[in-house]
């Protein structure tokens, strides 16, 4: 017996239940400053990513009023660009990539029977650098200049002759930070995946979330490290003066942080979609009563994604005029990644066929995700073609395209994520009331918010203008998109309300409220520091399953141990 | 470490440990951070001119190149000393890894003081750029295998390295042997194709 590996129980014996564990021990709140446990450093990561979430939807309601009408004067033109960077960088680099390595940090040693991460000490390290980071890119305030050259900084708009205030330094200085933070987290995961897996938990028989995280894993080592090397010549250029991406002067390429930023750039779009699509496969099918329909397929297309990733970052610079062989290859590789993205809506929707639907909250938002996922993917492919690309590129367009994607997905994806395993982390139910709520509200106004934005981008709306003319169907547009952003508002804070009521006096949950089948519903909710008392038998993708209706159970062969399993 | 009614477990065998993949993983990520220095060096490298040629001493930095390369050979050799048990060899070999990568730093630190005195500064122009950062991430890579190779050949002086740190050398090994193939096409793409 390995020290990596923790006891086992035989087949009969049903996994009792815990008393209720006191989320912190010893020195009180402190520690959460000192744990290395990984179900608290989740915690630490997702009570983060909350409050950020607080501030970029602030941020994105300030947008939306200053956009309510036309030749609105609420925020100047200055503050207007910071706050538009800001919002994006928050969403993104503070908000979705670490809520989902906060979940995933917490679920995934307990989805394949683990005792911790790891390295639960450089997890802790790669919670506090990633903090460290998002404090540093909002310290830049202090100086009187948040970072303003958008999300993207494109040079030369972020070299020091056009943006000599340090509000880029300090977004430039964050974003390495955060980025190594996430390494750590995502070394961390794979090193759990790979060897921290339970006795007869093979490949083929891992829950989807944990495929979905290792791939996301693997991405953000490929992905994020390139961003880090085009940030240090960002620096360089600006603190000490060299090369890089002035265009104007002795050669540089303000191109090539084109080229670096959206090598990272687009891979990054699947680290904040893959987690959501693990989700999406964990959800669908407990909601369903149905085993996922092509298990294989939905780890295989994970893959494919992935793969295709790293090939398609030229799509995002049509308009820089490349050579036509360029646009051609990236146009073609973009809807290539489109097949393995179908592939899994087309297992999602058939795991709901003739499934016993069970229609509570996170299935509410697992539905919702299906549909607009789905709008936000044909919109993708539609940019995938260069000369649509051409005439919609930078109008509110694409702004609508990637807010489908990654709110009316990642998010809502997110969301049905937080409602089912609340219970877990908490040991109480998330009130349904409010979720019902929630729910409504989002998809009002989410679909408010955005949908009126394509129409926008297809009329001339450019996207990051500060103000508009009072053009035909400009002003009711916009009116209804501002209108939609504070319905979506109320939906988030209803959102949070619950988090908070639930968390004081929520319903108790139980091991396994939703009778779900992966193993973090083996144990106790909360989980007890340790994770496990005793750890069923896994023989298929369902231990729990296999475990509650031993006459159903279905045995996924074993490569070592074929027929006799 | 499994009861009967389970199936074969999935962690086999002591070879492949939790830091060891941990270190792999890590270092497929930092080849990424490389790659993207080296092709940057290669996009810009239209715009060089005459000044790599000019001001590079292609033959010098190959001799202090071929002090790093043995020095991979050296890290082997003390593991294979620690394996076997033989203390004494242990701590020579690694002595021997060290002073190896310090001259290789020495040759980074003449090359850089030649172009300095020079007026190649990191701000002279895109090729100084290029190539400051390029080699100058190399040297810290360098630099911090050589303070992981310092600190372990420093518990072992103390009697504080046993058996039980197999996976720390062999993971600060498999970071040396990657820095080494890192000067491979840093060397490669700075001092022979592009100049």
């Amino acid at each position: 017996m390995t020290q990596e590996s923790i006891s086992v129980t035989d087949g009969a014996a049903t996994p009792h239940a815990l008393p209720f564990p006191p989320l912190t021990r010893g020195w009180g709140w402190l520690a959460w400053f000192t744990t290395t446990d990984h179900k608290k450093i989740g915690i630490l990561y997702m009570v983060t990513s909350l409050f950020f979430f607080g501030v970029g939807g602030i941020e994105a309601l300030l947008i939306r009023v200053q956009l309510a009408a036309p030749e609105a004067k609420v925020l100047t033109p200055q503050e207007y660009n910071n706050i538009f960077t800001m919002h994006g960088t928050t969403m993104i680099f503070l908000v979705v990539m670490p809520i989902f390595i906060g979940i995933a940090n917490y679920m995934v040693p307990l989805m394949v029977g683990a005792r911790d991460v790891a390295f639960p000490r450089l997890n802790a390290l790669g919670f506090w650098v990633f903090l460290l980071g998002g404090v540093v890119i909002y310290l830049a305030g202090f100086t009187g200049s948040l970072a303003d050259a958008g999300w993207f900084s494109y040079a030369p708009l972020s070299e020091f002759s056009y943006s000599s205030r340090p509000g880029v330094d300090y977004w430039i200085v964050g974003l390495i930070e955060t980025g190594v933070g996430t390494i750590g987290a995502a070394v961390n995961l794979l090193a759990t995946i790979v060897r921290y897996r339970a006795p007869g938990m093979t490949w083929r028989r891992m829950p989807l979330f944990v495929w979905m995280m290792m791939i996301t894993s693997l991405i953000i080592l490929y992905a994020l490290t390139p961003l880090n090397a085009g940030l240090i010549m960002l620096l360089g250029d600006r603190v000490l003066h060299m090369h890089f991406f002035r265009a104007n002067v002795s050669g540089g390429s303000a191109i090539l942080w084109q080229h670096i930023f959206w090598f990272f750039g687009h891979p990054e779009v699947y680290i904040m979609a893959l987690p959501a699509f693990g989700i999406m496969s964990e959800v669908v099918p407990v909601f369903s009563r149905k085993p996922i329909f092509g298990y294989t397929f939905v780890a295989g297309s994970g893959v494919a994604i992935g793969l295709l990733s790293f090939m398609v970052w030229a799509h995002h610079m049509f308009a820089v005029g490349m050579t036509t062989a360029m646009n051609g290859a990236f146009s073609a590789a973009s809807m290539l990644i489109a097949v393995p993205t179908g592939v899994k809506i087309f297992n999602w929707s058939t795991t709901m066929f003739r499934g016993r639907i069970r229609l509570d909250t996170p299935m509410l938002f697992a539905a919702a995700f299906i549909i607009q996922f789905v709008i936000g993917g044909i919109t993708g492919v539609m940019f995938a073609a260069v000369p649509v690309d051409w005439q919609l590129t930078d109008s509110y367009f694409v702004v609508a395209h990637f807010h489908y994607v990654l709110f009316g997905g990642s998010m809502f994806g997110l969301w049905a994520g937080v409602y089912y395993w609340f219970p877990k982390i908490t040991g109480r139910m998330m009130d349904n009331r409010l979720g019902k709520w929630h729910f409504w509200l989002a998809v009002v106004g989410f679909n408010m918010t955005f949908f009126v934005q394509h129409i926008l981008g297809l009329v001339g709306m450019p996207r990051r203008v500060y103000t508009y003319p009072a053009l035909p169907g400009y002003f009711a547009m916009n009116l209804i998109s501002t209108i939609g952003a504070f319905i979506l508002g109320a939906a988030v804070v209803i959102f949070l309300w619950n988090l908070v009521v639930s968390f004081r006096r929520g319903k108790p949950a139980g091991d396994n409220p939703w009778d779900a089948w992966t193993l973090e519903w083996a144990t106790t909710s909360p989980p007890p520091e340790h994770n496990f008392e005793k750890l069923p038998p896994v023989r298929s993708a369902r231990p729990l399953f296999d475990l509650n209706h031993p006459d159903l159970a279905e045995v996924t062969p074993h490569p070592e141990t074929e027929g006799n399993a | 470490m499994t009861t009967a009614n389970t199936s074969a477990g999935t962690n086999r065998g002591p070879t492949i440990n939790r830091h060891k993949v941990g270190m792999l993983f890590f270092i497929s990520s930092e080849i990424f951070f490389f790659l993207t220095l080296l092709s940057s060096y290669a996009y810009l490298s239209g715009a060089f001119g005459n000044l790599p040629k000019e001001s590079l001493a292609v033959g010098r930095t190959f001799i202090f190149s071929l002090f790093l390369f043995s020095s991979s050979l050296t890290v082997w050799m003390a593991e294979r000393a620690f394996h076997r048990g033989r203390n004494g060899a242990f701590r020579l070999w690694m002595l021997a890894t060290i002073a190896l990568g310090l001259v290789f730093l020495t040759g980074q630190g003449i090359e850089y003081h030649e172009l300095m005195t020079s007026g190649i500064t990191l701000s002279y122009d895109v090729f100084s750029s290029a190539f400051f950062t390029l080699t100058g991430f190399h040297g810290l890579h360098v630099i911090t295998g050589l303070i992981m190779l310092s600190s372990l050949t420093g518990l072992s002086f103390a009697g504080k390295l046993g058996p039980k740190n197999e996976s720390a050398l062999a993971t600060i090994a498999y970071y040396w042997h990657f820095v080494d193939a890192v000067w491979v096409a840093v060397f490669s793409v700075a001092y022979l194709i592009f100049v």
